[in-house]
């Protein structure tokens, strides 16, 4: 009686193992940046293409470095959330347009809004491989010694925000 | 030579144009066969993080594509396999890699199916062991043997 329990024992811990298996998402592989300086970079405003933006201007703020594109599609789910974040004010949003066009990028920006206090623009995706980017949006939080403390992968939800973003910067600005 | 067999003729002509015109189109854009030859290399030991089951050379994502150019570019500065690897590796995490490092995240899936295997063996010597002792034969009583012998004969 007892050995028969045996490959029940063995099929319930597989179904265990599966079971936690349907509600892991394989899109998200941890990054390795987390914990390590954000990598550096000079890259031209989409605003005005004459001047350029460098993560070391951020240096002893806490803000979000947030990776989009006029073509992804999830980017415009979470774009009214970053939009509504930054009427907040509460933490400076800086925007890379990843493999993007600028006319596409600014028609985006005034049909949705800007929430972006600047935007760099990423035109061939090369600062986006320093990042360790593959898929956007992906969302960065930088602390104030230009070090990553978090990486979002796929777009800010609100519960993002409300448990793991937010609590986070007001963590970091403290510091 | 008939009309038809002129159309015909020069019908094939056509077609082996074509085919020639293909081949000049496919030719490898890049000259320095070394380099390609390491990017090749590495391009199938790399995962496209987009599509995640294929390598950097089969997959036809964008991503896939930029990252074929940025080690072609590290090929083509001298960098061996390892620091390009690694390059990659402080960016994406191993999970880049098609084929995992050893490590003690890691220890599970390598060791793991070596462990099943040997689980198994165990379980089947001490199995065959058993059934062995089952099976012993008893000695034939002597009537037996006679039946035995008698059938034999």
């Amino acid at each position: 009686m007892k050995r028969a329990l045996i490959p029940l024992a063995i099929f319930l811990i597989v179904v265990g193992f599966l079971f936690k298996g349907l509600f892991l998402n394989p899109r998200e592989v941890p990054s390795p940046l987390v914990g390590k300086p954000a990598p550096q970079f000079s890259l031209p405003r989409l605003d005005n293409p004459e001047t350029t933006f460098s993560p070391k201007e951020m240096l002893g703020k806490v803000w979000l470095f947030n990776v989009w594109a006029s073509w992804c599609g999830a980017c415009r789910d979470e774009h009214p959330i970053l939009v509504e974040l930054s009427k907040a004010g509460f933490v400076p949003v800086i925007g890379m347009d990843y493999k993007d066009t600028r006319p596409e990028a600014q028609q985006w920006l005034d049909q949705g809004g800007n929430p972006y206090n600047i935007i760099a623009v990423d035109a061939d995706g090369r600062v986006g491989i320093d990042y360790g980017v593959y898929g956007v949006p992906e969302t960065y939080v930088i602390d104030k010694a230009g070090m990553i403390a978090y990486k979002q992968i796929g777009p800010v939800t609100y519960d993002a925000l409300r448990d793991k973003i937010i609590p986070l910067v007001k963590r970091l600005q403290a510091q | 030579m008939t009309l038809t067999r002129i159309i015909r003729f020069i019908a094939i002509l056509c077609l082996l144009q074509s085919v020639s015109l293909w081949a000049q189109e496919a030719q490898p854009l890049q000259t320095n066969a070394t380099v390609e030859v390491q990017v090749e290399r590495l391009s199938t030991q790399l995962r496209c993080l987009v599509c995640q089951n294929q390598t950097i050379a089969d997959s036809h994502a964008e991503l896939a594509q930029d990252l074929k150019q940025e080690i072609r570019e590290m090929a083509t500065k001298g960098m061996t396999d390892q620091a390009i690897i690694d390059y990659l590796v402080s960016r994406y995490g191993d999970f880049v890699r098609y084929k995992p490092p050893f490590n003690p995240a890691t220890s599970l899936l390598w060791l793991g199916p070596f462990g099943l295997l040997l689980a198994g063996g165990i379980g089947l010597f001490v199995m065959l062991r058993r059934r062995q002792k089952m099976t012993t034969d008893a000695p034939l009583s002597a009537d037996e043997a006679r039946k035995v012998s008698e059938l034999l004969k």
